[in-house]
């Protein structure tokens, strides 16, 4: 493989395509309302009227709008486009499509009318967005390699084979200041640097897809939309850090990721972009995949790497590093997959291009999955530093039925509630930290008033609960104390002295775990506790003996003669 | 249990081993193995794939694949139960699997749960008497752009409500009353 089969594949696609194309979601939203049905019976309908000529009908992948699924789109094209996006023409958004509607559709392209619901793709949701990981997601056959090359697809590996040293690539994303999107934002380029220069024969790249948070399906919706995008990130970043073998380590319970993700790893070994001697340098690769079996903690990644060692997923402590010694002991460079999916763009556009994207402190876009109480639920990327009630509001409509907002939650179970008061917040990785929240993996979940908060802190405690590995005391034993509080004020049975002893528990908890579930663990509790007290002393019993009295008066951060609370109320950072 | 396991798999193993002789699943287990190459970091897929052949995990198709893999029983036991994706107990001929991810829960998930609990009068996780349905939860199945959803036997199903998950499930059940 050279760059000239790269065109000729890409020139090949162009010259195939078609007057019209139909594209009808095929991610796992739309999946489970039928579009597989409707994309088959789209086909017939095109046979039928003996447009077989002029019509593609193309599986793609997500189409964002989830809650209107299946989405169909038509894209008349212009000379030489291959997507709508370069031709700057999109198409009429069909939504809530059956295949009974495939008629009709098709019966459009000769003037005809439809009784199909059209949506608006001039919509907030849609013209607020700006896509880098998303770019090709919708747009391409994320089944057929030669889509995702016609999106110059592989020509940033290519460059960067043939142009780039791997320290110069590193200094390219050290400057395009791009940030881990798995929810810590720990810089990428440094890490990077730092497996770089580890000395080591043996190194590995991993790409976490184990993407556990509820209420988050980005990393599924890119893996699902454009699996080469991340195969591309691997192998660029597997070349920076001088690895040969890459891990995709993906959650059991996708399986249509986990068969598009064999898929493509298949064609890109059959075209020599993964393997050995890509692009005929002296570069190999390879990618397997691992299963995850339902762990969440294995999202955590000293955890992750027992896993794919085959051992109970339980973290073990940092240092050292996995930068240092991580899979089989060896260098390892741990990423998420957006993180990867970022790589490639930014390659090719430059790393100025990306810092120009954003806020100071973090750049480029972030995917979000708004989902909960809102009116349009689905998949968004936008700019970091977008305002949240841009996000809510804005593109997604607010409450339905004319409810009012109530918090945003983010993060998830590591993450915290932002009151309706502060959704004037810019998201990006600092402001969302200082409001007792992290920016997590993007999981954005809306609630309206009839939520309530307490509820939802048990639900998440309940869930760290569970998820608990076992490992260490504090987030074992302390998951299941707080739980049991939680239950106790909920069913009206608490006193003051409770829910001062689960906040001292909530500081304890995250200031001894050891490893990010834990340590994150009391987030939803203290968070719900900052800005919705109230909810919890309202479902306090009178208490005959008033607080404690080693107690800072009632207002919580008790037990200062502890050294485990700071005491001006601002949640430490842990250390 | 564990114990047990251990005491008695000087007598167990070999007649695990006649069994799986004459039954085609062990067959294929195996080659599953040797594609991995006997390799004990291949455990979970392994057991990704034994579960896929026999539905669950009983103790002797765990023994059997820690003797293939020469690994202590204790660790492939360890294994298993440690990830939730691996069951020691046959499920039911169908599952119905409830998600309970933060979308679907504000939405109403718990609802939906009780009231297939109190329809099927089984608890979250367990089986019907008559083995016909499984209740189970799950913690997120990533569909939460359609939440609430169920997933009735490998279908994920978009907006549910507790009268449509019943109503699905009442070819499945009720043969009892």
């Amino acid at each position: 493989m050279v760059i000239d089969d790269l065109t000729e594949i890409a020139d090949k696609e162009r010259a195939a395509r078609k007057r019209y194309t139909i594209r009808c979601c095929m991610a796992a939203g739309c999946m489970s309302s039928n579009s597989k049905g409707v994309k088959e019976a789209l086909e017939d309908a095109v046979n039928q009227a003996g447009l077989q000529q002029m019509v593609e009908v193309r599986g793609v992948g997500c189409m964002k709008l989830c809650c209107q699924g299946p989405l169909v789109q038509i894209d008349s094209a212009t000379a030489g486009a291959t997507f709508a996006l370069e031709s700057n023409e999109v198409g009429p958004l069909y939504q809530k499509v059956t295949p009974e509607d495939a008629n009709s559709l098709v019966s459009t392209l000769k003037g005809g009318q439809t009784p199909v619901q059209r949506g608006d793709p001039r919509h907030p949701f849609f013209s607020a967005q700006l896509s880098i990981v998303l770019a090709n997601s919708g747009f391409i056959d994320p089944e057929r390699i030669e889509s995702y090359i016609t999106a110059e697809g592989y020509q940033a590996l290519h460059d960067v084979l043939r142009e780039l040293t791997p320290k110069d690539l590193i200094e390219r994303i050290i400057k395009s200041g791009l940030r881990g999107r798995g929810g810590a934002g720990y810089p990428t380029g440094l890490k990077w640097a730092t497996v770089g220069k580890a000395a080591s024969q043996q190194k590995y790249v991993i790409c976490n897809a184990d993407e556990g948070d509820p209420g988050a399906f980005m990393d599924r919706s890119v893996l699902e939309s454009d699996p080469h995008s991340v195969l591309e990130g691997m192998a660029i970043a597997a070349y920076a850090v001088g690895a040969n073998q890459g891990f995709i380590y993906v959650r059991a319970e996708y399986p249509l990721a986990i068969a598009r993700l064999h898929a493509a790893i298949k064609q890109a070994k059959k075209y020599g972009l993964l393997g050995s001697g890509i692009f005929e340098s002296p570069f190999n690769f390879n990618i397997d995949l691992r299963i995850g079996a339902g762990a969440f903690v294995c999202g955590e990644e000293t955890a992750l790497m027992a896993s794919v060692e085959g051992k109970r997923g339980t973290p073990r402590p940092r240092p050292p590093f996995p930068a240092e010694s991580g899979l089989y002991n060896s260098p390892t460079l741990i990423n998420n997959v957006e993180t990867f999916a970022n790589v490639a763009p930014i390659v090719r556009k430059g790393a100025e291009w990306f810092a120009g994207i954003g806020t100071e402190k973090s750049k480029g876009t972030k995917v979000f999955a708004l989902a909960g109480k809102i009116t349009n639920t689905g998949l968004i990327e936008v700019p970091m530093g977008t305002a949240l009630r841009k996000i809510v509001e804005e593109m997604g409509g607010g409450a339905p039925d004319g409810g009012k907002i109530k918090a945003v939650q983010t993060g998830g179970p590591s993450g915290g509630c932002i009151p309706a008061e502060e959704l004037d917040t810019p998201v990006d990785y600092d402001s969302l930290t200082k409001l007792g929240s992290i920016m997590g993996s993007g999981g954005m979940i809306v609630m309206d008033e009839t939520t309530k908060m307490v509820d939802v802190a048990r639900f998440f405690m309940e869930f760290c609960m569970d998820e608990s590995c076992g490992k260490c005391v504090p987030c074992r034993a302390g998951t299941a104390q707080m739980h049991q509080l939680l239950n106790k004020i909920l069913a009206g049975n608490a006193t003051t002295r409770d829910l001062q002893k689960l906040e001292e528990l909530c500081y304890m908890v995250k200031n001894t775990s050891l490893c990010g579930l834990g340590q994150t663990a009391p987030n939803p509790v203290l968070s719900t506790l900052r800005f919705f007290r109230k909810e919890y002393t309202d479902l306090l019993m009178p208490d005959a003996f008033g607080p404690r009295p080693n107690a800072v008066n009632g207002t919580g951060h008790a037990a200062a003669g502890r050294n485990l609370a700071p005491t001006e109320g601002v949640p430490s950072s842990g250390k | 249990m564990i114990a047990t396991l251990f005491n008695a798999k000087h007598d167990r193993l070999p007649k695990i081993l006649e069994h799986a002789s004459g039954d085609k699943r062990f067959k294929i287990l195996e080659a599953h193995m040797k594609k991995h190459q006997f390799r004990q970091d291949a455990l979970i897929e392994v057991l990704h794939k034994a579960q896929e052949l026999f539905g669950y995990l009983e103790d002797d198709l765990l023994l059997f694949i820690a003797c293939k893999l020469k690994l202590p029983a204790s660790r492939v036991y360890g294994v298993a139960t440690f990830y939730h994706f691996f069951t020691l107990k046959p499920n039911g001929r169908h599952t119905c699997v409830v998600c309970l991810g933060t979308a679907c829960y504000v939405k109403g998930a718990a609802k939906i749960l009780a009231a297939v609990e109190e329809r099927t009068k089984v608890k979250a996780g367990e089986t019907t008497p008559d083995n016909e349905l499984s209740l189970l939860t799950a913690r997120c199945i990533g569909a939460c752009g359609i939440a609430p959803a169920v997933v009735y036997d490998g279908t994920v199903t978009p907006r549910q409500t507790p009268e449509t998950a019943l109503d699905h499930l009442k070819g499945w059940i009720g043969h009892g009353d």
